[in-house]
C-alpha cells in the first residue's frame, strides 16, 4: 500500500481536518508537559476506576463525537441548500452520512448517557460505587478506542459510505472495496465489548448495591429506566456481535453470509442489523425518560404520578422492542400477513409511551413549576417528542409506509424522536446533574439563550423535512435539481441547522464561562431536589457516602429533609472504614490493543491484528494473576474530607 | 462486610461479597451468550440448504466422530461437576484430579474437532465455499473458540490454585469456569441436534 492510499489525498476539507488534528494534538502534549499534568493524568483519571469521574469522560468523549457529529451535519445542509451544488461530491457526501448517523447514535447519545447514568446511579441508590468497577473502567476505554478507530477513517484510509445500517450488497466488498466499512465493523464492534459490559454491570449494580431499605418498586425513575435499558442491552447487543462478525468474515475471509453468490442472504443483514437496531432506539430514549422523569418532578415540586405506570410501560415498551424490527423494511418484500404482524405490534409501542406522557402532564398539574433549563427542555420535549411518535405511527401502517419509506418523511421522524428526545436529554442531564459533577452549575442564562436558539433551530430544521418528504424528497441523495421544487423548504432547514449549531456552541461557552465564574455549590443539593444523590455533599467525597443513607420511600432525600423540618435528625454515627477498589492501568492498555487488533483488521495486516490480540490476552492474564483487593478509607481521613465538604 | 459470620454449610465461593457478585455477574453473562448463540444458529438454520453447487451436510457428516466428540464433552461436564464436590468438601487434591480430567477431555473434543474440520476442507467444504458451510463454520466454530478459551483460562486457574490453595477467590474462579464449561456442554448439546442429526436427516 503506497503512502498516499493511506492518507486520504485530495480533499482541501480532509487537509484542514489534517491540520487540525495534529495542532489539537501537540497542543495537548505541550500543555500537559508544560504544567507538569502528565502524571496526574496518569493517575487521577486514565487509570480511574470511580464511577463520577468514568461518567465525567464518557459525557467529555460525547460531547466531543456531539461536535464531530455536527459538523458532518452541517457539510451535509450546506451541500442540500441548493440545487445542483458541487460543494461536496456524491461519494464523499456518503461518507458524511454514513459517519454522521453512526457517530450520533453509538459514539454521542450512548456514551452521553451512559455517562449521565454512571455519575448519577450509584449516588441514587446510596451505592459506594458499581459492582464490578474495574470493568467499568474496561467499558469506557473499549467504547473510546473503538470510537477513535472509527473517527481516524476519514484521514487514514477513508470512510464507511453504505450508511449507518451498512446494507448489503452495498456494503459488501464488491461495491465498497475500500478500507472503510471494515472501520465500521472494527470500530463498532471494539465498542460493543464496552457497551456489554455496561449492560452486565449496572444491573447487577442496580439489583444488588442499592442500600438495603431501598426497595425495588422505591427507586428513583432514572435508575429504574437505567435497570431496563441494561437490560435490552444484555439481549440486543450481542445480535450486533454476530452481524458485525459475519460480515467481517464476509469482507475479510471469503465467507458468503450476505454476499449475492454461493448462497448468501443480504436479506439476513437486514434482519440481524434492526433485531439489534430497533432495541438500540430503545436504549437510546428509556435513560431519556428516565431523566425528564426526574427533572419533571424535581422542577414541579411534586412526586411523579403514576410510578408504577411509568416503570410497567418501560417495561411493556422494552418487551415490544424486540418485537418490531421488520416494521424498517416493509418495503423489502416480506409479504402482508408478516408486515400487518409488525404493523400492529409497532404501533402498540404508541400506547405504553402515550401512558408516559400522560404521567408527565399530571406531574405537571398544579405544580408549582421553575423554569430552570434543565426544566426547560424537559418541557419541550413533551410537545416535539409527540410530534415525533405520531408520525412515528404513521410510519408503521406498511401500506402508507410505501410512501415515506426512504423520504425526507423518514429522516424528520427519527429527528424527531432521537433530538427532542435523547439530545433533549442529555442537555438537560448535563444542566441537572452538573453541580453534583463539578461542583459548580452552569449559568442559567447562558442555558436559556442555547435552549431557546436551539429548540427553535431544530423545529425549522426537521419539521419542513416532513413537508420534503411528502414532496418527494429520497433521503441520502447529494443534490437534487431546480424543477424539483425542494429548494425554499431546504434553505429554512440548513437556516434551522445553523442555529443548533450556535446553540450548541453557546452551551459550550457556557461550560467555560461558568468554569471561570459560576460561584462553588455551598450546598450538595442546590435544586431542592427529591432523590438520593443530592443528599451528598458538595463536593462529593470519592467513597460517595460517609454513612449509607436510609430510604424510606420514594423520594427518599425529600423525606429526609421533612424529617429533618420536624426535628427529626438522624444521630451522629461514628465513622467505620470504607473498603474502595484500586484503580487500575490494565483497562487502558487493554483497550489500546484492542485498538491495535482492531486497525490491523482494517488494512488486513495480519500480523498486527494478531500482535495486538496477544496484547489483549496478555493483560487479561495479568489481571487474572491480580490478586488486588482495593483499600480501606481510614476513619480520619473521612472526617477530614467530611469537614472540607458542605452539606 | 467481609467480616460476617457464615454457616459452615456455605460453600468458600459464596462467602465473599465479590464472590456472590461476580457469580451473579456471570450468570448475566451467560444471558447475553445465550442471545449470541441463539443468533448464530438462527443465522445457521436460515442457511442451511444454501450449498450453492457445493457439497450439502449429508455427504460429509459422519455419525462416528460426532458421537465421539459428543461422548468426550459431556463426560468433561460430569468430571467438572465432580471437581467441584471435591471443592465443596476441600480437597484440593480431588480438584486437581478431575479438572485436569476435565481438561483432558476437552483437549480430546478440540483434536476431534479439529480433525473434522480438515476432513471437510479436503472434501471441498470450507468456509467460502457456499453461505451453509459458512455458516456451519462459524457457528461450530464458535463454540469451539470458547472451548479453547475455556481451556486456556481453566489452566490458568489452575495455577492460581497451586500457588494459593482453596481460598474463597480462587473457588469462586473455579466455580464460574465451571458455570462456563456446563453451558458450552448444553450448546454443544443443541449443536449435536441441530446441526448434525438434522444435517444427516436432511
Ligand atoms: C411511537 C413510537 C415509534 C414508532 C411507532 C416508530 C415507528 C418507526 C417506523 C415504522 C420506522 C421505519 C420507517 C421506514 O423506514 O420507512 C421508524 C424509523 C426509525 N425510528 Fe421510529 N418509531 C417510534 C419511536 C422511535 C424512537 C423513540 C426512536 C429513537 C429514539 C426512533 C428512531 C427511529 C430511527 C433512528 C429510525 C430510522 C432508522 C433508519 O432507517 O436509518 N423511533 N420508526
Ligand atoms: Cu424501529
Amino acid at each position: 500500500m503506497k503512502l498516499d492510499e493511506f492518507f486520504v489525498t485530495g480533499d482541501p476539507l480532509i487537509y484542514g481536518a489534517d491540520v487540525s488534528i495534529a495542532l489539537t494534538l501537540i497542543g495537548a502534549i505541550f500543555v500537559l508537559t508544560y504544567f507538569k499534568k502528565w502524571k496526574w493524568l496518569w493517575t487521577e483519571w486514565l487509570t480511574t476506576v470511580d464511577h463520577k469521574k468514568l461518567g465525567v469522560m464518557y459525557i467529555i468523549a460525547a460531547v466531543l463525537m456531539l461536535f464531530r457529529g455536527g459538523v458532518d451535519a452541517l457539510l451535509m445542509r450546506a451541500q442540500l441548500t441548493v440545487p445542483d451544488s458541487s460543494f461536496l461530491d456524491a461519494n464523499h457526501y456518503n461518507e458524511i452520512f454514513t459517519t454522521h448517523g453512526t457517530i450520533m447514535i453509538i459514539f454521542m447519545a450512548m456514551p452521553f448517557l451512559i455517562g449521565l447514568i454512571n455519575v448519577v446511579v450509584p449516588l441514587q441508590i446510596g451505592a459506594r460505587d458499581v459492582a464490578y468497577p474495574f470493568l467499568n473502567a474496561v467499558s469506557f476505554w473499549t467504547f473510546f478506542m473503538g470510537a477513535m478507530l472509527f473517527n481516524i477513517s476519514f484521514v487514514i484510509g477513508g470512510s464507511p459510505s453504505a450508511g449507518w445500517t451498512s446494507y448489503v450488497p452495498l456494503a459488501g466488498l464488491e461495491l465498497s472495496p475500500g478500507v472503510g466499512q471494515n472501520y465500521y465493523l472494527l470500530g463498532l464492534q471494539i465498542a460493543g465489548i464496552g457497551t456489554l459490559l455496561t449492560g452486565i454491570n449496572f444491573l447487577v449494580t442496580i439489583l444488588k448495591m442499592r442500600v438495603p431499605s431501598m426497595k425495588l418498586m422505591q427507586m428513583p425513575m432514572f435508575t429504574w429506566s437505567s435497570l431496563i435499558t441494561m437490560v435490552i442491552i444484555i439481549f440486543a447487543f450481542p445480535v450486533l456481535t454476530v452481524a458485525l462478525a459475519l460480515m467481517t468474515f464476509d469482507r475479510l475471509f471469503g465467507s458468503h453470509f450476505f454476499t449475492m453468490m454461493d448462497g448468501g442472504m443480504p436479506m439476513l443483514w437486514a434482519n440481524l442489523f434492526w433485531i439489534w437496531g430497533h432495541p438500540e432506539v430503545y436504549i437510546v430514549i428509556l435513560p431519556a425518560f428516565g431523566m425528564f422523569s426526574e427533572i419533571i418532578s424535581t422542577f414541579a415540586r411534586k412526586t411523579l404520578f403514576g410510578y408504577k405506570a411509568m416503570v410497567y410501560s418501560m417495561v411493556v415498551i422494552a418487551g415490544l422492542s424486540f418485537l418490531v424490527w421488520v416494521h424498517h423494511f416493509f418495503t423489502m418484500g416480506a409479504g402482508g400477513a408478516v408486515n400487518s404482524f409488525f404493523s400492529i405490534t409497532t404501533m402498540l409501542i404508541a400506547v405504553p409511551t402515550g401512558v408516559k406522557i400522560f404521567n408527565w402532564l399530571f406531574t405537571l398539574y398544579k405544580g408549582r413549576i421553575r423554569f430552570t433549563t434543565a426544566m426547560l427542555w424537559s418541557l419541550a420535549f413533551i410537545p416535539n417528542f409527540v410530534i415525533g411518535g405520531v408520525t412515528g405511527v404513521m410510519l408503521a401502517m406498511a401500506a402508507a409506509d410505501y410512501q415515506y419509506h426512504n423520504t425526507y418523511f423518514l429522516v424528520a421522524h427519527f429527528h424527531y424522536v432521537l433530538i427532542s428526545g435523547t439530545v433533549y436529554a442529555c442537555f438537560a442531564g448535563l444542566y441537572f446533574w452538573y453541580p453534583k459533577m463539578f461542583n459548580h452549575r452552569l449559568n442559567e442564562r447562558l442555558g436559556k439563550w442555547s435552549f431557546w436558539i436551539f429548540v427553535a433551530g431544530f423545529n425549522l430544521c426537521f419539521f419542513p423535512m416532513y413537508f420534503l418528504g411528502l414532496a418527494g424528497m429520497p433521503r441520502r441523495i447529494y443534490t437534487y435539481g431546480i424543477g424539483d421544487g425542494w429548494m425554499s423548504l431546504n434553505v429554512l432547514a440548513t437556516f434551522g441547522g445553523v442555529l443548533m449549531g450556535i446553540g450548541f456552541l453557546i452551551l459550550v461557552y457556557n461550560i467555560y464561562y461558568s468554569f471561570r465564574y459560576s460561584p462553588r455549590e455551598t450546598t450538595g443539593d442546590p435544586w431542592d431536589a427529591r432523590t438520593l444523590e443530592w443528599s451528598t455533599p458538595a463536593p462529593v467525597p470519592h467513597y460517595n457516602f460517609a454513612h449509607l443513607p436510609e430510604a424510606k420511600g420514594h423520594d427518599a432525600f425529600w423525606i429526609m429533609k421533612e424529617e429533618k423540618k420536624q426535628g427529626k435528625a438522624p444521630e451522629k454515627k461514628p465513622y467505620k472504614p470504607i473498603h474502595m477498589p484500586s484503580y487500575s492501568g490494565v483497562p487502558i492498555i487493554m483497550s489500546v490493543f484492542f485498538f491495535i487488533a482492531g486497525f490491523g483488521m482494517v488494512f488486513s495486516w495480519h500480523w498486527m491484528s494478531i500482535l495486538g490480540l496477544i496484547g489483549v490476552l496478555a493483560t487479561m492474564v495479568i489481571r487474572s494473576f491480580d490478586y488486588d483487593k482495593g483499600f480501606y478509607v481510614s476513619v480520619e481521613e473521612i472526617e477530614e474530607t467530611e469537614k472540607k465538604t458542605t452539606l | 462486610m467481609e467480616s460476617v459470620e457464615y454457616s459452615p454449610n456455605t460453600p468458600l465461593e459464596y462467602q465473599s461479597e465479590t464472590g456472590r457478585l461476580n457469580i451473579l455477574g456471570f450468570w448475566v453473562f451467560l444471558g447475553a451468550e445465550i442471545a449470541l448463540f441463539s443468533t448464530l444458529f438462527a443465522t445457521y438454520l436460515v442457511l442451511v440448504g444454501r450449498t450453492g453447487g457445493g457439497p450439502g451436510p449429508e455427504e460429509l457428516f459422519e455419525l462416528k466422530g460426532v458421537l465421539i466428540e459428543t461422548f468426550l464433552l459431556l463426560t468433561s461436564s460430569f468430571t467438572c461437576g465432580l471437581a467441584i464436590h471435591y471443592m465443596r468438601n476441600h480437597s484440593l487434591k480431588g480438584v486437581f484430579l478431575w479438572i485436569g480430567v476435565t481438561l483432558a477431555l476437552g483437549l480430546g473434543f478440540l483434536g476431534f474437532e479439529i480433525y473434522e474440520f480438515v476432513h471437510y476442507i479436503h472434501e471441498g467444504a470450507a468456509l467460502t465455499t457456499s453461505a451453509y458451510w459458512s455458516g456451519f463454520f462459524v457457528l461450530v466454530g464458535t463454540h469451539g473458540a470458547h472451548v479453547t478459551m475455556g481451556i486456556a483460562w481453566i489452566s490458568l486457574i489452575l495455577i492460581q490454585l497451586k500457588q494459593r490453595g482453596l481460598t474463597p477467590d480462587t473457588t469462586r474462579k473455579v466455580f464460574i469456569s465451571s458455570l462456563y464449561w456446563h453451558f458450552l456442554d448444553v450448546v454443544w448439546i443443541f449443536i449435536f441436534t441441530a446441526v448434525y442429526l438434522y444435517g444427516m436427516v436432511m
